[in-house]
C-alpha cells in the first residue's frame, strides 16, 4: 500500500497521530485498527446497523460511512470514551442488569446512542427511544430488554434529582 | 428488640437472573471479539469468491495477485494439503472450487497481504477463467432428475418416507395447501472472524474463532490440513451471535492454510456482503399438506411432501429434512400419516442450520392447515388446536412415544388468558402505524388481526447420534473453576454454568478457564441443547467434586459422608450441630472431576420413517395481534403473547431474553425477511437490501413461562432457544390472513402479497 498520509485525530479528549494510513480508510477502520480503540464495531459497512455508532462533534454517526481523513476538525466520542475508570455509568450498568446484553457486538453503539439519546433528551417518550436506538440493530435481545434499560436508566436518574 | 441491618446479597445460584459475568465488558467495548484480535506481524487473509452460480474452471492465474506489493502468498485448491473436502454429515464441500463452483460465493482462492486494501486489490488480480454453465435453480428438477447431477453425490441429498397407521384413512373435513417457505439469513452482528497463529516449527497451528462446536471444526481444519488432531488448537474466540450459521466450515481452513504457508499469524474477518456468502442459511422449503380430520376438527390423517432447498453443498441438509417431516403433525395427535421428503442439492447457496432447524418450515405448513380445519367446521383457532393437542404418552408419527412433559393445552390456554392489547386509538402516533417511520399509513385503513401459531421442537440431535457434552469442576481453597468446550455465542451459558457450580457446590467465586479444546467436547451450541447437555456435565462434575468433599469432611470430622448436605455455603451434617463452611472444608486441598453427559440413545428411522430418533422435546404458543394497511401491503405487530414449556426456569432474566430474541427472529421471517435469489444469484446479500427488525419493529412481547419439571433433563429444564422463533411466524402470518380475509401462503409475506 501506498502509505503516505498523516493526519490528527481529535477522539475521546485526546490528540492523536494516524501515520502511515491508506487515505480510503474509515474513521471505523482508523479508531479499531490504528488507534487501538476496538469498542466500535463493524458489521454492515453501510450505515444500516449502527454497531459503529459513534459521536462527531455530539452528533450520533455511524464511523463506516465517515472517511477517517475528513474527520480531522472533529470532536469523536467513542465507546471508550463514554466509558470511566471507576465504574460502568448508569446506561452501562442499566444494560447489564435489565439483561440488554446478550452476543454484545451491538451494544458499544447502543450504549453511544443511548447516552446520546438521554442527553438531548432526558425524558424521552416510548417512540422516541424506539426511534433514536432504530438504526441499532440487535439480532440477540429482540429489543425488550434495551428497551427496559432505557426505561431503568431514566427512573434512575429522575429519583436522584 | 435489637436489630440487625446485615444486608445479605442473594446468591447467584440456580433460578435467579445472575447477571452475565462478561456484561460489564460488552457494555465499556472492552470485550474482545474475535475481529477485536490482533498478532504480532500479522496479516490480513481474503477471499477470491465465484461470481457464477455453476461453472466449470477453465484456468486459475495467480502471477498478477502474487506479484502485487505487500501480496505474501496466494492459495487455492492445489495447496490444500489433506483432504480436499469438508462437510457436517458429508464431505462434499470442497476447501476450494478445484473443477467446478456450484454456487455464487464458492471459495476459489485466498490471499494473505499487508492490509485489507490490498487483500481486494490482489483479489482482483487473481484471473479465472470460467465456462459458464446452466445452474440448477428449481429443487423440483433436482427431485425429478431433470437436471444432470451437478455434484459426483448426485441431485438428491436424501429422501425419506413416514408411513404411519391406515394409509386410506379420511373424514368429512379435507383442507390443503401449498406451502412455501423463504430463504432466511441468521443475520449475527458479529461477523465471521479468525485469527490463526502457526507454530514456530511450521508444524502446527492455534486457530481463534467464532464458532459453535470447536471440537467438530477441529476434526474438519485437522483433516484438511493434514495434520494430527494435536497439531491443531482451537480456542473460542469472541462471538458476537450465532444461530445456527457458525456450526459449519467457513473461514477456518482458508485462515490456517494462509498462516501455515505464510509462516504469520493471518486474521481474516468477512465483510457483511461476504458473510451472506461465506455461511449457510436456512432452508427455503414447498411444503404440500393435507390434512382430513372428523366433523368436530379432530385430525384423522395427514399426507404431506416436502421439497427443502439445500443448495449446493450437503452441510446439514439430512438432519434437517428429518426434522422437518417428523415435525408434520405439530404438537398435535395423529395416528394415520403418508409424509414424502426430499432435501436436494442445487446451485442456490447452501443451506443448513439456523434456529429451529427444519421445524420452522413445517410449522407454517401445519399451523396454516390448523386454521383452515377450524375454518370448515366453525371453531376458534383456539378451540381447534385444544381439541388436538397431544400429551405426553401420545405416538408421534414415528411411532416414538413422547416422553417429554407435553403441556401443550396449557400452553394455549395461559396464551389464550394474556390480555389483548388496546384497540389501536383513532388518533396515534404514526411511529405506531404499519409502514411506521415511512409515514405512509393512513390510520382509518387500517384493519386489526389476530392469529395463533403453537409449535414442537425436539431438543438436542437425534437418529442415534451421541452429542455428548464434557465439563470439568475444579473446587480449591472455596473456589470452583469449571472447564468446558461449550461455545458461548450470547445465550448465556458461561451467566449459567457458574449458577450451577453454586447451588451444587455451595462456592460463591466460580471461575471459568478458557474455552477451548483442551478437554472433551460439548458439542454444539445449537438445538436448544447446551443448557440440557453442557448444563448436564458441569452438574455432574460439580456433584462428583461435592461427593468427594464430602468423603474428605467426613473423614476428618469422622461423620458419614452420606449425611452430610450443603446448605446455602456450609457443609452441615443433617443429623447433627456439625456445620463447616465449603471455602473452610475446601482449605488446602484441591478436588477436580470430569464428567461426560450423555442423553438417552435416539435410533435411525427405517424406510418408513418409523423408529424413536428424537431425544425430547419443548412447546410453546403464540398469538400474534397485527396491523395491516391493506392498501400498501404493510404490518405493524402489535403484541405477542406467549406461554412456553421450559421445564424449570433457571435464570429468569436470560429465559425472557431468549424468548424476546426469538420471537423477534420469527416476525423477521414472518414479514421481512428473506434472500432474494434469480437464476441461482443473490440479490440482496446487504443490510440495506435484507431486512432486519429494528426498534421501531418490535412488538410488545408478553410472555408467561410454564414450568412443569422435565424429569429426563439434568435441572429439570428444557432448552428455551428455538422454540420461541417458531410458531410466532405462522402466528403472525394467521394474524394478517385473520385481518384481510386473504390466504396467504408464503412467508415472508411481501407488500404484493396483502394488497394484490
Amino acid at each position: 500500500m501506498s502509505a503516505n498520509e498523516f493526519y490528527q485525530l481529535r477522539v475521546n479528549g485526546k490528540t492523536h497521530q494516524v501515520q502511515d494510513s491508506w487515505v480510503g480508510e474509515s474513521l471505523l477502520y482508523v479508531l479499531r485498527e490504528r488507534l487501538g480503540l476496538p469498542g466500535t464495531k463493524g458489521a454492515c459497512e453501510q450505515g444500516e446497523c449502527g454497531s459503529c455508532t459513534v459521536l462527531m462533534d455530539d452528533a450520533a454517526v455511524c464511523a463506516c460511512l465517515v472517511m477517517a481523513a475528513t474527520a480531522i476538525n472533529s470532536e469523536i466520542v467513542t465507546v471508550e470514551g463514554i466509558t470511566t475508570e471507576s465504574a460502568l455509568t448508569d446506561v452501562q450498568q442499566s444494560f447489564v442488569d435489565e439483561g440488554a446484553v446478550q452476543c454484545g457486538f451491538c451494544t458499544p453503539g447502543l450504549i453511544v446512542a443511548v447516552h446520546h439519546l438521554l442527553e438531548k433528551n432526558p425524558q424521552p417518550s416510548e417512540f422516541e427511544v424506539k426511534e433514536a436506538i432504530s438504526g441499532n440493530i440487535c439480532r440477540c435481545t429482540g429489543y425488550g430488554r434495551v428497551f427496559a434499560a432505557v426505561e431503568a436508566t431514566i427512573r434512575s436518574r429522575n429519583a436522584v434529582k | 428488640m435489637a436489630t440487625s441491618s446485615t444486608v445479605t446479597k442473594p446468591r447467584d445460584i440456580l433460578g435467579t437472573s445472575a447477571l452475565r459475568p462478561d456484561g460489564a465488558h460488552k457494555v465499556q467495548g472492552s470485550f474482545e471479539f474475535t475481529s477485536d484480535m490482533h498478532a504480532e506481524n500479522m496479516l490480513w487473509g481474503a477471499t477470491l469468491r465465484s461470481p457464477h452460480p455453476y461453472a466449470r474452471i477453465v484456468s486459475i492465474d495467480t502471477s498478477a495477485a502474487r506479484a502485487l506489493s505487500g501480496v505474501q502468498c496466494v492459495i487455492t485448491a492445489s495447496d490444500v494439503p489433506g483432504k480436499p473436502t469438508y462437510g457436517l454429515i458429508s464431505s462434499d464441500q470442497p476447501v476450494f472450487a478445484r473443477e467446478f463452483v456450484r454456487y455464487m460465493g464458492e471459495p476459489v482462492a485466498a490471499v494473505a497481504a499487508d492490509h485489507p486494501e490490498t487483500c481486494r486489490r490482489a483479489l482482483a488480480l487473481i484471473n479465472v477463467v470460467y465456462e459458464v454453465l446452466n445452474p440448477l435453480t428449481d429443487p423440483e428438477d433436482a427431485v425429478s432428475g431433470a437436471h444432470d447431477p451437478i455434484h459426483p453425490d448426485g441431485n438428491v441429498i436424501r429422501h425419506q418416507r413416514i408411513i404411519r397407521g391406515d394409509q386410506t384413512a379420511t373424514g368429512p373435513i379435507v383442507v390443503e395447501g401449498e406451502y412455501v417457505i423463504g430463504m432466511q439469513d441468521q443475520a449475527f452482528l458479529g461477523l465471521e472472524a479468525a485469527l490463526a497463529i502457526p507454530d514456530t516449527d511450521g508444524l502446527g497451528v492455534h486457530l481463534h474463532v467464532a464458532t459453535q462446536w470447536l471440537h467438530e471444526d477441529l476434526s474438519q481444519i485437522s483433516a484438511c490440513l493434514d495434520l494430527p488432531a494435536e497439531k491443531v488448537r482451537l480456542t473460542l474466540g469472541g462471538v458476537g451471535g450465532a444461530f445456527g450459521a457458525r456450526e459449519d466450515i467457513s473461514l477456518q481452513v482458508h485462515c490456517c492454510l494462509l498462516a501455515l504457508k505464510s509462516g504469520r499469524p493471518i486474521k481474516m474477518q468477512y465483510s457483511r456482503e461476504e458473510s451472506f456468502f461465506g455461511h449457510v442459511h436456512r432452508h427455503p422449503a414447498t411444503i404440500f399438506m393435507r390434512h382430513h380430520a372428523d366433523s368436530n376438527g379432530k385430525i384423522v390423517k395427514i399426507d404431506a411432501r416436502f421439497v427443502f432447498d439445500g443448495g449446493a453443498y450437503t452441510s446439514t441438509s439430512p438432519a434437517v429434512l428429518i426434522n422437518g417431516i417428523t415435525h408434520t403433525q405439530g404438537p398435535y395427535k395423529c395416528d394415520n400419516a403418508t409424509v414424502d421428503g426430499y432435501a436436494v442439492r442445487t446451485n442456490n447457496p447452501p443451506c443448513g442450520a439456523m434456529r429451529g432447524f427444519g421445524v420452522v418450515q413445517a410449522c407454517f405448513a401445519h399451523e396454516s392447515q390448523m386454521d383452515k380445519i377450524a375454518a370448515a367446521v366453525g371453531k376458534s383457532p383456539v378451540e381447534i388446536r385444544l381439541i388436538n393437542a397431544m400429551v405426553t404418552g401420545d405416538p408421534l408419527i414415528t411411532g416414538q412415544v413422547m416422553e417429554s412433559v407435553a403441556p401443550v393445552a396449557r400452553c394455549i390456554t395461559e396464551t389464550d388468558a394474556i390480555p389483548l392489547p388496546q384497540p389501536l386509538g383513532t388518533t396515534v402516533n404514526e411511529l405506531a402505524l404499519p409502514g411506521g417511520s415511512g409515514l405512509t399509513a393512513s390510520r382509518s385503513n387500517i384493519i386489526r388481526g389476530i392469529g395463533w401459531g403453537v409449535s414442537m421442537k425436539n431438543l438436542m440431535y437425534s437418529e442415534g447420534f451421541d452429542d455428548y457434552a464434557t465439563a470439568r469442576c475444579t473446587l480449591a481453597d472455596g473456589v470452583a473453576s469449571l472447564k468446558f468446550a461449550t461455545s458461548e455465542v450470547g445465550q448465556g451459558f458461561v451467566t449459567l454454568a457458574p449458577q450451577i457450580a453454586r447451588s451444587v457446590l455451595g462456592v460463591d467465586e466460580v471461575i471459568i478457564e478458557p474455552i477451548d479444546t483442551q478437554i472433551g467436547s460439548a458439542g454444539s451450541t445449537s438445538a436448544s441443547r447446551q443448557t440440557w447437555m453442557s448444563g448436564g456435565a458441569v452438574d455432574g462434575a460439580c456433584r462428583l467434586v461435592r461427593e468427594r468433599l464430602f468423603h474428605h469432611v467426613g473423614n476428618l470430622h469422622s461423620i458419614d459422608p452420606l449425611r452430610l448436605v450443603i446448605d446455602g455455603t456450609d457443609v452441615i451434617d443433617q443429623v447433627g450441630t456439625f456445620r463447616i463452611s465449603v471455602a473452610e472444608a475446601s482449605d488446602g486441598i484441591e478436588i477436580s472431576e470430569t464428567f461426560e453427559h450423555h442423553h438417552r440413545a435416539t435410533e435411525e428411522l427405517d424406510e418408513n420413517g418409523q423408529g424413536n430418533c428424537h431425544t425430547a422435546f419443548a412447546f410453546v404458543a403464540h398469538r400474534a395481534v397485527v396491523d395491516v394497511d391493506p392498501e400498501l401491503g404493510l404490518v405493524k405487530v402489535v403484541q405477542i403473547a406467549t406461554a412456553q414449556d421450559v421445564g424449570r426456569v433457571l435464570n429468569p432474566l436470560s429465559a425472557i431474553g431468549q424468548l424476546e430474541g426469538g420471537i423477534a427472529q420469527g416476525l423477521g421471517l414472518a414479514v421481512m425477511e428473506e434472500i432474494v435469489m434469480k437464476d441461482g444469484k443473490v440479490r440482496n446479500p446487504s443490510f440495506t437490501d435484507y431486512l432486519l427488525p429494528t426498534a421501531l419493529d418490535a412488538p410488545d412481547v408478553v410472555a408467561v413461562m410454564i414450568e412443569e419439571y422435565e424429569p429426563q433433563a439434568p435441572l429439570g429444564a428444557k432448552g428455551i432457544g428455538e422454540p420461541p422463533c417458531i410458531s410466532v411466524t405462522p402466528a403472525i402470518v394467521a394474524a394478517i390472513r385473520n385481518a384481510i380475509g386473504k390466504d396467504i401462503e408464503r412467508i415472508p409475506v411481501r407488500p404484493q402479497d396483502i394488497c394484490l
